[in-house]
Order: C-alpha cells, then structure tokens, then sequence
C-alpha cells in the first residue's frame, strides 16, 4: 500500500490544492521586513502561514516536522542577517541547525527544495516580497507533500 | 583464560581491595557461550567474574551516567577504545567527571555482533590501543582502519533519489515500535526527560505511527549529531533492526564535512553545535 502511494505523481493539478506555505520569522528582522512589504502595499501569494519566532535561535527543528505533520508543502526559516542578529549571535547558533538538519531531512528523502532558509532584514520588504513568491510557485510546480499526506491517516 | 582476562582480574580486584573505586563495572560470561554480561562488582572476590573476549561488544559507558554508579566517590569501567571515546563525549558535557572514572582500558582487534558478524565500528576502527586510560592491558594494537567501511554502509542510500529515500526510510520506520531501546542502550542521550516524554505540548506523537516514528528517529539522530561515537549500541540493542547507523553515521560526516569535528576525542572541546564560527557555511541560505 505505501509502494503504490508513493509511486503517484504529485498531484498539481488537483482541484482546489493550494499551496501551503509555513513560514517561521523572527521578530526582529524578517517579521518587521514583511510589516514593511505589507505597510508598502506590496503584493505577494496569500498562501503563507507565519509563525513569529524571537529570533532564529529559538527555531528547533521539530518546528519544521511539525509543520510537514500538521500538512505544510513547504517550510521557510528566516531570520536577521549575521552580524544583526538583536540577541547578538542566535543566528550563528541557528545558522549551523539549519546545515545539519537540511542534511538530515534530505537523507531521510525529503525533497530540499521544501526547505527555505533565508536571512530577511527589517528593511527588505522587497527580499520577502520576492522569496515568497518564488517559493510558493516552486511548492505549487512541485504539488502537495506526497510522503507527509499518506501519513496523514488516523 | 586470557591474559588480558587475567589481568583485567587482578587490576580490578586490586582497585575495590585499596578502595581506589567504591566499584567496578565490567563484562562477565552471559547465559550462553557466546555471551557476556555486564556486571557490577563490589568485592575484590568478585573480580574472578570478569573476562575480555570478542563478545565484549555491549558500550558499559551507559551505566556511569545511573544510579548505583552515578553517585559513587569513584568508580572503575573496563573500556575499549570505542567505549572511551564515549566516555569522553560524556565528559565533555560535564555529565561523567573524568577524576571520578578509574578507566581500565583494554587493547582490542575488534568484537563480534549478536550474529558473529564484524561491526562496522570495528573494520573502521583507529582506537584499538585506547589513548585515554589509568591502567591499560593487552599488547600494544596497530590501528588499521579501513577507511571505506563506513561510506560503503552508507552508498546505496547515497544513490538513490531523495523520493526513494523516503520510501527507504518509510518502510524501516514503520516497523519502529516506540519501545525506546536506542535511547536507553545510547550513551550520548543524556536528558533528563526525554522530549518524546513532554506531553504539554506534545512535539513526538507517541504511537508507533509512521508520523510520529519519523519524527522519533530523526529527532533523535539531530541530538546525536556532533555527539555520537558510533558505538552501535542503538543499532544492536533495536529490536525491529532499524539501520539506526545509517542516519548516524550520516550525520558525522557531515559534521565532519561542516566543521572539522569528530565526536569523542578530545575531552576539552566542545560539540560543534554548541558552539559556532564567524565564517560558518552560508551557501544554502538565500
């Protein structure tokens, strides 16, 4: 049964699927680099969920399995740029998370483009505005989570 | 009996007889020929009991970190090399202190598994004669690792595509029954309370569900990354044999790969993600 579910091609054209697009930001730069696109009256896919975080290192990945559990197509992590992070050095610490889990997850056969990371600052609303709609059109070509929704049962 | 049997014997009887250590943790003969146990012995007389043979496969590292020996003034452990290298993760996080630990370390060409198999650890292995011990037994061991076992357990998962990967890991995971025997047999898990335990809010769904064995497993092996020796105590003590190593050893080279660290040599360093550099790896975040 798991053989045969995972054989089908991802469902892209599937009625009514959009993508979903979960994205963890702290609240210091990328928070506020997307109050800015927002305040600019940028336009942008509605299709992302935001979790405020305080800052990249506080992210865990069990944050990125649980949003991959719960039914996201797609994780995006993004924080202050090294050298500005508000809590002085959270994103160093996150930065070498983020290597290791990316390995780990694309050895266990997750496909790494679902997993975003980016370093997004207060004023680059542009930056979230253009990461966003990249991503979620690269989630909408790639089609739901296959491995994740057949595990979605029970 | 062998002499390293032997003087395994005589150094140990001689620690509990001067009180040098309040107890002594080491291998006996098992229920079958094949078979050693790990005992804990008090008495100098109990000394008799230990042996040293390639049965000695089970890590007795994981017994320093629990009560009776954890709060012992001083406690004795015969060690191989790869059991050290353990030994020094533990000290490293400040959970074994080194001057509490008399190591009776051991010279070893390398175990057996349960099914009389070579390990892995030991066709890869560089620590034959230990580096670290009080009182060390058996001839002088040259190291002669062979430096393809390790990558060639892990080529076929290499060569396959991420979505056949996931239906790799899919099929071993669904066999996970949530018993808990990695963590218990590992070495390196340390916490106090577990986060499969924390239930408010749950993180791990605690059924042996797919969803939640694939959370299990790969959270697990993120805490181990930078930690694990590589002892295979997981692997051997996993019930359903899960290939546990491969995501271990996975993730050492690519801490190796990341930040030049190997887990378990060096005792005043600390795990590479505990601590980071200015100039760390960037090149995967837009």
């Amino acid at each position: 049964m798991v053989e045969a579910a995972q054989e089908r091609e991802p469902a892209t054209g599937q009625q009514g699927w959009e993508p979903r697009i979960v994205a963890f930001i702290c609240n210091w730069c990328t928070y506020t680099g997307a109050d800015l696109a927002g305040t600019s009256r940028l336009k942008y896919p509605p299709h992302v969920r935001v979790i405020k975080i305080p800052c990249t290192g506080r992210f865990d990945p069990l944050f990125m399995i649980k949003a991959f559990e719960k039914g996201a197509d797609g994780v995006l992590v993004s924080g202050c740029h090294p050298g500005d992070c508000h809590y002085t050095a959270g994103n160093y610490n996150a930065r070498r998370k983020f290597a290791v889990f990316r390995t780990l997850l694309g050895w266990a056969g997750v496909d790494l483009d679902r997993v975003w990371f980016s370093w997004i600052s207060a004023a680059e609303g542009v930056k979230w505005v253009d990461t966003i709609t990249r991503f979620t059109e690269v989630i909408r070509q790639k089609g739901p989570f296959a491995g994740y929704r057949e595990m979605m049962d029970d | 009996m062998t002499e390293r049997s032997r003087l395994i014997q005589e150094i140990a009887g001689r620690w509990l007889a001067d009180g040098t250590v309040e107890a002594v943790v080491g291998w006996e003969q098992g229920t079958y020929r094949d078979k050693t146990a790990p005992v804990i012995i008090r008495r100098p007389e109990e000394a008799q009991r230990l042996v040293f043979n390639e049965r000695c496969t089970n890590n007795l590292v994981a017994y320093l970190k629990r009560e009776p020996l954890k709060s012992m003034a001083a406690v004795g452990i015969v060690a191989k090399g790869c059991d050290i290298k353990s030994l020094i993760g533990l000290i490293q996080e400040s959970q074994v202190a080194r001057e509490k630990v008399k190591i009776l370390a051991v010279t070893c060409p390398g175990v057996r598994d349960a099914r009389g198999a070579v390990p892995i650890k030991c066709q890869a292995c560089d620590v034959n004669t230990p580096a670290l011990f009080d009182e060390l037994v058996g001839e002088k061991i040259e190291a002669r690792p062979d430096p393809q076992a390790r990558s060639r357990s892990l080529s076929e998962l290499e060569a396959m595509s991420p979505q056949e990967r996931f239906r790799f890991w899919r099929k071993e995971f669904d066999k996970c029954i949530r018993c808990y025997a990695c963590r218990q047999a590992c070495q390196l898990c340390i916490c106090i309370r577990c986060i499969a335990e924390k239930n408010q809010p749950q993180w791990i769904e605690t059924s042996p569900h797919p969803r939640g064995n694939f959370a299990w497993n790969l959270i697990r092996a993120y805490h181990l990354a930078g930690r694990c020796v590589e002892c295979e105590a997981c692997e051997a003590a996993c019930p359903v044999n899960i290939p546990l190593m491969l995501l271990n050893r996975k993730m050492a080279d690519e801490v190796k790969h990341l930040f030049g660290y190997e887990a378990g040599r060096d005792p005043a360093v600390q795990p590479p993600l505990r601590t980071f550099q200015l100039d760390d790896d960037n090149s995967f975040i837009l």
